[in-house]
């Protein structure tokens, strides 16, 4: 059985990190605090490794199949007989799969920080926030409930505003935490009813319960359910996809993405951390979460997230191609990878063999979450090195930053989906469960994929191609061990971690799957992932006029997708100009002469009456008594007679 | 024997120290200094003598009744006074009389303590004035003052009135059924118009001293008037205690007119919401803001009253809970203000946050959970309330009562705008709080926080019925 006390150490490690640090971090630790909170996280990960072990190996499988755990579950506030609200931990397959992810690459951005937030001020509160981050995460992979999950889900919101933030000096930082905030708020939004509504069609929030119920075909909740509907939709469809929203708002999908790029403005390792392999993929982990509520009972929200996912990927990869900032390309090449994972899950089907999406999305959840956080940590290492975002500052840096430069490598090779690294076996299987169940996707993701390699190699060459480098000034090279010593670790996962058999471990009734290994099947995705490598490497290995002259012929469709297609402009076109004008003024109008006028009609009304009733409040005490009579009397009149 | 012990534990208790105060007052006398810790051991020993040995039993014949749940109430009423002995250390070390000031309040509290036990209504005549009287002289404790004078003189002359008409509807109670008995009662109420004018004459004394609108005009002066810690006491024990009997007598008594006492409950409750509202707004004093400012809390307080199920007295008892640790809390700082500064202008408070943040931040606390925000304890007592006063059913009710939450909103938040907000070139002094008034609000503060949090708290009230 699963051993409460380790699995409940995982997040709370991390916690007690944020208290120490976070209360006394300043007085007592100072350039200590990093140290404590990486030795912290180490032993939070040792714990999740030994937990994946045991549950994967020893206690985990019971007749053939995963089964679910809930070690550990309390009360937490009990309203009444039939509400309460309870905290747990659950164990199941994927959120062991995530309990990996998130510590290992929390620890990699631990050390990794060590090096990079040298000498920063507030270097003790960086290492709290981080600690509350990785809390606020783990805490969000054990929910055993519905409530719980978005309780976690907020703070990790918070903790991520804060993280994003950290530069609060820099006034565009500010604005992008900001953004981020508000934006993640209003799919927040959507969730929190989203999960009143699942929650009380079930009435449970306990994810076992509420998964068991509202799936069994002729349950007594279901049949209630059945019965409620809002505008010709179903209640439980508008759950569920109230509950995608949420999702889709933590993992960037389109059109909910336009936080994504500005969050960037963090410091270079909290990207990693955040946007390459925990919070954004949360959305991820949340539908797989819920996947039987939404593949069983709803099918067509699930074909929706499926067309989501694509959309995001494909966009995000077209504007990939024409960022200059190396971090915003990493930005959008995130969002496009989710996307992946979003018509992973949205392809695939319940159970057996038509559950390959499922599995494909988790075994991609996990691969990407080497390869993105080390890509991330590269372009840390690079904006260490030029003290720069922007790609024309840099080129020729393969010579001057080693260790970086074939990491990075492996990494862009990895996301390219080249044999045999991690990247080709999850998109593989991705590509496989798409081609089974939806060829139209199929084509969009094969699409992506040629982009995937063009836009990665494009930063490839670059940042260490391109034009030959001319140190200047001093230099403090890559970092030192604690910055070189988690890209090496993170290379090896991007190396090796499609060789896991993933399909016997997840899958999305819990049985084993056996992946087929399909040649041919695989030629056309690798070749164009190929093409798209060499179009890269003709076009920026060396500085020439090719690229521009490109541009200028593509015209509109280069400046647009430069522009990100023009969608933030969209939402400030949407917010500024129509809601301002159209609901903003009429708004205005309104308060300043209705509601203002009633408010004051109602002050008028108070200091009228109350000048009224103080004349009774003489301070007179014959005169008390005489009321006190009167209202003795008046009360009996009134219900002898009247009543 | 051995039964007179147990059930009547908490007031032979407090007659107990009452005794031993009176000892020490007639013998040497004993410095405050040392009198105050040992009065509040012996509070805290009352305390924690509450919360063992409850059990249900009679005595006197059914003269005296007590349950497990009446004891709780016992123990809420005991933890006010320990708490009013914390907060207000720093006025009560600077009194003359530090034994008198005990000897009368314990007395009052024995009253109380009477009154939620007794079984008949000659118990219940007897136990009301002896927790009102002593009051009266509490509140012209600030000798030098003549406001205080002036407020125990309408205390004392008001209450004797409002006795009157309770007696009055004694009487005629008796006349009607012949009987006194609490349990007796019940079958042999006729539901005559007579008897519904009894009932009226009888709840006019409970709504005096809960100061329910229109019953509540000696409120406001003997709030301004009476030192701190007995305005404390006024608005939060004596409340307490009062709304406690108010459901004993209403949900058991006068169980065969629910439906003319439902009615009453809400005209009045509506009353005191409104009109309680309306005047908080407009004070400056800071202790007829919070005065004005439980007129309203009380209407609440009926909102859950008003059902009459087990629901209803369990949201009213969690309340009074939670009341009581907010309402101390803001009484408190005050009192530590007032004390040291001699101001109780809200105008005042301007800049408080800069010069004594705890204090500022304890205020806003008890001023956020008066007002019912989420997450503090005020919030799920009010919450609680709305949903008992729901079971019946009257919407249009819970809407002026959810209305009367938002007004109280504003003047709150007024409140703590001046202490963060407002600028102040001559803010109050930076106070060096004494240690048990310090202890004291830290005890409010975690109350507040917590009794929201933990919902056992709640359902233990419940299992209690």
């Amino acid at each position: 059985m699963p051993n409460a006390i380790n699995i409940a150490l995982i997040p709370l490690l991390p916690f007690a990190g944020f208290l120490l640090l976070g209360l006394f971090g300043k007085k007592f630790f100072g350039k200590t605090a990093g140290l404590i909170g990486t030795a912290l996280l180490l032993v939070s990960c040792l714990l999740a490794f030994q937990t994946a072990y045991e549950y994967f190996f020893v206690y985990g499988k019971v007749n053939g199949a995963y089964q679910q755990f809930v070690p550990l579950q309390f009360v937490w506030l009990q309203f009444s007989q039939s509400l309460s609200i309870d905290m747990g931990l659950m164990i199941d397959p994927i959120s062991v799969v995530m309990l990996v992810v998130v510590t290992f690459v929390s620890l990699m951005v631990h050390i990794y920080s060590l090096g990079y937030m040298k000498g920063e001020t507030r270097f003790p509160v960086y290492y709290a926030f981080l600690g509350l981050f990785s809390f606020s995460m783990l805490g969000l992979v054990l929910a055993s409930n519905i409530f719980q999950i978005y309780i976690f889900w907020e703070l990790v919101g918070v903790s991520s505003f804060l993280l994003i933030g950290f530069y609060y000096e820099k006034p565009s930082a500010v604005a992008a935490s900001k953004k981020a905030f508000i934006v993640t708020r209003f799919a927040d939004f959507g969730f929190l009813i989203g999960i009143l509504i699942l929650s009380y069609c079930s009435n449970t929030l306990s994810f076992t319960e509420l998964i068991q119920r509202l799936t069994t075909p002729g349950s007594a909740e279901l049949q209630t359910a059945a019965g409620y509907s809002f505008l010709g939709i179903s209640a439980l469809t508008w759950g569920a996809a109230l509950v995608f929203i949420g999702g889709a708002g933590k993992s960037a999908m389109f059109p909910l993405h336009i936080w994504l790029p500005d969050a960037m403005e963090g410091p270079t390792p909290v990207s990693a951390l955040i946007h390459a392999a925990t919070m954004v993929v949360a959305g991820v982990y949340l539908v797989a979460r819920l996947f039987p509520v939404f593949a069983i009972t709803t099918p067509e929200v699930l074909e929706g997230i499926g067309w989501v996912g694509a959309v995001s990927a494909i966009i995000a990869a077209v504007i990939a191609c024409t960022q200059t900032d190396i971090k915003r390309v990493l930005a959008y090449s995130t969002m496009s990878q989710i996307g992946y994972m979003m018509f992973a899950l949205g392809v695939s089907k319940y159970g057996g063999e038509e559950g390959l999406g499922y599995t494909a999305s988790i075994f991609h959840l996990f691969t990407h979450a080497m390869f993105k956080a080390l890509l991330f940590l590269g372009a840390g290492s690079v904006i260490h090195y030029v003290h720069s975002n922007e790609m024309k500052d840099m080129g020729g840096l393969r010579k001057f930053l080693p260790v970086t430069h074939i990491t990075f490598l492996i990494a862009c090779l990895a996301i390219a989906g080249v044999p045999p690294l991690a990247g080709f076996f999850s998109k593989e299987e991705i590509l496989l469960a798409a081609y089974q169940h939806n060829q139209a996707i199929y084509y969009i993701a094969l699409i992506t994929s040629g982009i995937t390699a063009f836009y990665m190699f494009r930063l490839y060459f670059n940042i260490f191609w391109s034009k030959p480098h001319h140190p200047h000034g001093e230099h403090h090279g890559e970092g030192g061990f604690v910055m070189t010593l988690p890209l090496v670790l993170l290379a090896l996962g991007a190396l090796f971690a499609g060789f896991i058999p993933f399909g016997t471990l997840v899958s999305s009734d819990g049985k084993p799957l056996e992946s087929h290994f399909h040649l041919s099947f695989s030629i056309a995705p690798v070749a164009l992932g190929l093409a798209g490598i060499f179009t890269a490497m003709a076009l920026y290995k060396s500085q020439n006029e090719k690229p521009a002259r490109i541009s200028a012929t593509m015209g509109g469709l280069y400046t647009a997708a430069y522009h990100k297609f023009y969608i933030d402009e969209l939402y400030l076109f949407i917010t500024k100009k129509i809601l301002f004008n159209l609901v903003g003024r009429p708004a205005a109008w309104f308060d300043r002469n209705v509601v203002d006028g009633l408010v004051n009609v109602t002050g008028n009304i108070t200091l009228t009456v109350s000048e009224g009733i103080k004349k009774m409040q003489s301070g007179k005490v014959q005169q008390y008594g005489i009321y006190v009579l009167s209202a003795v009397i008046v009360l009996s009149v009134l219900f002898i007679y009247v009543w | 024997m051995n039964e007179l012990l147990l059930l009547m534990k908490n007031e032979l208790m407090v007659t107990a120290i009452i005794f031993l105060l009176l000892f020490i007052k007639v013998g040497k006398g004993m410095s405050n200094d040392r009198l105050l810790p040992l009065v509040q051991t012996l509070l805290l020993a009352n305390l924690v003598l509450g919360c063992f040995f409850n059990q249900e039993g009679s005595l006197f014949g059914n003269m005296y009744h007590t349950t497990p749940l009446i004891a709780l109430q016992k123990s809420i009423l005991g933890l006010g006074v320990y708490l009013i002995s914390l907060v207000c250390s720093d006025w009560l070390k600077k009194t003359e009389h530090l034994a008198e000031f005990f000897l009368l309040m314990l007395s009052a509290l024995l009253g109380m303590y009477l009154l939620i036990s007794g079984g008949n209504l000659l118990i219940f005549y007897l136990s009301l004035e002896l927790a009102t009287i002593p009051v009266a002289a509490m509140a012209n404790f600030d000798l030098d003052k003549k406001r205080s004078s002036e407020g125990a003189m309408k205390l004392i002359l008001s209450s004797a009135f409002s006795s009157g008409i309770l007696l009055f509807g004694i009487s005629l109670i008796y006349g009607i059924t012949g009987t006194i008995s609490f349990s007796e009662l019940p079958q042999l109420a006729d539901g005559s118009s007579l008897f519904i004018m009894a009932f009226i004459f009888l709840f006019s004394a409970l709504a005096f001293k809960l100061s329910i609108v229109p019953f509540h005009l000696w409120t406001a002066d003997v709030y301004e008037g009476a030192p701190v810690p007995v305005t404390a006491f006024l608005s939060v024990v004596s409340k307490g205690a009062v709304a406690f009997v108010l459901m004993t007598v209403l949900y058991k008594v006068f169980q065969p007119i629910e439906s003319t006492w439902y009615l009453l409950v809400v005209i009045l409750s509506v009353a005191s919401m409104l009109i309680g509202n309306l005047f908080a707004v407009r004070q400056q004093n800071i202790k007829r803001f919070l005065a004005f400012s439980s007129i309203a809390q009380v209407g609440f307080i009926l909102v859950g009253v008003s059902s009459g199920d087990i629901g209803s007295s369990t949201a009213v008892v969690y309340f009074v809970l939670v009341y009581l640790f907010s309402n101390l809390a803001a009484f408190g700082v005050a009192t530590v203000i007032a004390a040291y500064s001699g101001k109780e202008n809200i105008n005042d408070y301007k800049g408080l946050y800069q010069t004594n943040p705890f204090l500022s931040w304890v205020m806003a606390l008890a001023l956020f959970s008066l007002a019912g925000i989420p997450p503090t304890a005020g919030f799920f007592g009010k919450l609680f309330l709305l949903t008992a006063g729901g079971s019946k059913g009257s919407y249009i009710y819970l809407l002026i009562a959810a209305l009367n939450m938002i007004i109280s909103l504003y003047y709150y938040l007024r409140v703590v705008r001046a202490m963060f907000m407002d600028k102040n070139e001559t803010p109050v002094p930076a106070i060096q709080t004494g240690a048990s008034a310090k202890l004291g609000l830290i005890i409010c503060g975690i109350g507040i926080v917590l009794t929201g949090m933990m919902g056992w708290i709640y359902d233990y009230i419940q299992s209690l019925h």
